[in-house]
């Protein structure tokens, strides 16, 4: 009998709620019994909390099992579910979860399908035919393509990366490096971690790309030291991949090379600023640079650099392998294309949703979310991580749009959605958003360094209800001078938070009534 | 968990050795160093700076500037809660009260015994499966209370 095939994550959050167990009992469970079995290690399908999903191939598709523990392994084996049979966790085919069919898949579409480090199965599954086309263009061609597409910076800034290239290109230098930013710091995001370690070869290809359209023979991928799976799966795909010829001298057969090596971070959320990370590459303190220069014309050792998101990189390879209109017919206004937007929080199905442009912000918190996990009203959302404002439920109607979301004041950017649910102590959100510019400011300029402390201490006198109207006053000010002083996005969006709390959420910064026995 | 081992100058001249045909090599000598000895001593600093015709300044400030590099070991093993906002929203902050109170030691701190560092951090990126822990370099999501004692009591009996 031909051994039946299980597909189990190995994702870091899987494992975080004992996906490695799930398999090990999975596997002793079938020996017990006899039965054939074949575990194929996966990445995340992003539905995180059915993890530890479990799913079983059938000739139709895959069948789903979650959330397993390891004490519902016995009875799965006892309903028959090695033939797709019926149990309470059951979820029917994968394929045709809501959660799941109602996203738009281009970046991820083999995230938590495939066998991360085969390289087989990736070039089954579409892998490569961006870079082979890209093999026979100019590198020109290649970055008109990118532009066509209108991909714009997936890290959270939103710079169009057609223009980014073309710049390096055009920058005469005897050598370029191709920079991968995934110092993914941000609290409620995910999909750089995901995508790295469900299908780091899209990566590989996304980078080698980028390499052929600027010229560039060299790569870093700068990763957090924070993910310790991520780091492992990507040198290991870089050494198959070396070994493959898709990486290194003689690029698939032809006479171009391009070598690649991951860089692992030391915990500074600072350094997923870029000239903080390349600071950081060159093995120093990762304190911010002024630009002017940009990256683009003196990088990493002063050479011409693109630096890049991991989303924008990964999302290369489809560009070039659908062409720029497949892209850019999707999303809305001058966002184009998908975003992969992570639900993160206090949320009922939190997970990865990548979504055409022009979702609202509604269909992401209750369609796809489902609401909090905690059952109660959600009070506010942060979205674009840490930097990013506090958005109220009367502007859940907000389109996923850079434009429309920077009209209200938000951020898009990496795609972070972190929810609160009615227990929430704004006033306390604020001063966390000026406590953790202090932890994390590199330093270098004045108003991120002191500003930031500065603030901690008023919203102290104001959460203590200490003369309230004249340190609102004093914040006011400490804000603006934190926006229009800072030397980089720190400290100058380290505001956004704070104002949108007081703006929307102004009852949790006046006096607390004083009780009787106070 | 980092290694222990006790410091040898000929050990740590060849870990330097080894990284120094990379290109902007002081991050990879400094984790190499770490994951050997378990903190960066003075010694490993001077090497550095020799090696890398840097000031023992330099070394020092890139040192001091990231939160990973240690001066001292930790406890033999680093428990690091995440008290960003994602894991804020599922009560991160009652999971760190618990924390410190049970390994009775503050963030920042080592146990007594020196079993555990307890540790801040801001993001593992687990944020659908908040509150999150790391372990060493093991994740663990949707950890309240009963599952950090857990994980402590596993990390105890493994010693």
């Amino acid at each position: 009998m031909r051994a039946q095939t299980i597909y189990i994550p190995k994702d870091a959050a899987a494992l975080s709620v004992g996906a490695d167990e799930v398999a090990d009992a999975i596997s002793l469970e079938a020996q017990r019994r006899r039965l054939s079995i074949d575990i194929v290690r996966t990445g995340s399908r992003g539905m995180l909390w059915l993890e530890p999903l479990v799913e079983v191939s059938l000739p139709e598709g895959r069948v789903a099992y979650g959330p397993v523990t390891v004490n519902d392994v016995p009875a799965l084996f006892d309903t028959g579910f090695l033939s797709a049979a019926d149990h309470w966790l059951s979820l029917g085919f994968t394929e045709e979860l809501p959660y799941l069919k109602n996203q738009d898949r281009l970046t991820f579409a083999r995230c938590g399908v495939i066998d991360p480090l085969s390289i087989d199965d990736y070039q089954a599954h579409g892998g490569f035919a961006g870079l082979k086309r890209a093999l026979t263009m100019t590198a020109g061609e290649i970055c008109a393509e990118v532009r066509e597409s209108g991909l714009r910076g997936r890290g959270g800034a939103g710079f169009p990366t057609g223009i980014k290239w073309q710049t390096v290109l055009d920058a005469p230098a005897e050598q370029k490096f191709i920079c991968c930013n995934a110092d993914e710091g941000d609290s409620g995001t995910f999909a750089d971690r995901m995508i790295m370690e469900g299908d780091p070869f899209s990566l590989i290809e996304g980078m080698t790309i980028a390499a052929l359209a600027v010229g560039a023979s060299e790569g870093y991928i700068y990763i957090r030291s924070e993910y310790p799976h991520a780091i492992a799966t990507l040198r290991a795909a870089i050494a198959i991949a070396m070994r493959k010829g898709w990486l290194g001298d003689g690029l698939h057969g032809t006479d171009r090379e391009f070598h690649l090596q991951v860089r692992v971070g030391a915990g500074a959320y600072i350094c997923g600023e870029e000239t903080s990370m390349l600071e950081s590459l060159e093995g120093k303190r990762g304190q911010v640079r002024a630009k002017p220069p940009l990256p683009a014309l003196q990088g990493l050792f002063g050479q011409p650099t693109v630096v890049n998101n991991v989303l924008s990189l990964t999302t290369v390879p489809v560009i070039l392998a659908r062409g720029a209109a497949h892209y850019r017919d999707f999303g809305v206004g001058r966002s184009r294309g998908t975003q992969p937007f992570q639900l993160a929080g206090n949320i009922k199905h939190g997970g990865l949703v990548e979504k055409a442009f022009g979702v609202t912000l509604h269909e992401l918190l209750y369609d796809f979310g489902g609401g909090t996990a905690s059952g109660r009203p959600i009070r506010a959302v942060q979205t674009g991580g840490p930097l990013g404002a506090y958005v109220p439920p009367s502007l859940f109607d907000m389109e996923e749009d850079y434009e429309a979301f920077a009209a209200h004041d938000a951020l898009v950017g990496h795609g972070g959605i972190v929810v609160f649910d009615d227990s929430v102590d704004m006033a306390k959100q604020a001063r966390f958003a000026l406590e953790f510019c202090a932890v994390e400011s590199c330093g270098k300029c004045t108003p991120c360094r002191i500003g930031s402390q500065r603030g901690v201490e008023v919203m102290d006198h104001i959460i203590a209800g200490e003369r309230v109207d004249e340190n609102l006053i004093l914040l006011d000010d400490l804000c603006e001078l934190l926006t229009d002083g800072s030397l980089c996005a720190m400290g100058g969006l380290t505001p956004l938070p704070v104002q949108s709390a007081l703006k929307h959420f102004a009852d949790d910064f006046a006096p607390k009534p004083q009780t009787e026995d106070s | 968990m980092t290694g222990r081992a006790a410091w040898s100058k000929e050990r740590a001249s060849l870990i330097i050795a080894n990284h120094s045909h990379q290109r902007g090599a002081l991050l990879p000598m400094l984790h190499a160093l770490q994951d050997e000895f378990g903190c960066i001593e003075d010694a490993a600093m001077r090497l550095l700076a020799k090696a890398l015709n840097l000031s023992r300044a330099e070394v020092h400030g890139v040192v001091s500037f990231y939160h990973d590099f240690r001066r001292t070991r930790a406890g033999h093993h680093v428990i690091k809660i995440c008290r960003a906002e994602a894991c804020q929203a599922m009560g991160a902050d009652a999971l760190i009260a618990h924390a410190e109170r049970h390994l009775s030691t503050a963030l920042g701190g080592t146990t007594d015994d020196g079993t555990f560092s307890l540790q801040a951090v801001y993001c593992l990126g687990n944020c659908a499966l908040s509150p999150a822990v790391m372990v060493d370099t093991e994740l663990h999501g949707r950890v309240d209370a009963t599952r950090f004692d857990a994980l402590v009591r596993v990390q105890r009996e493994d010693l």
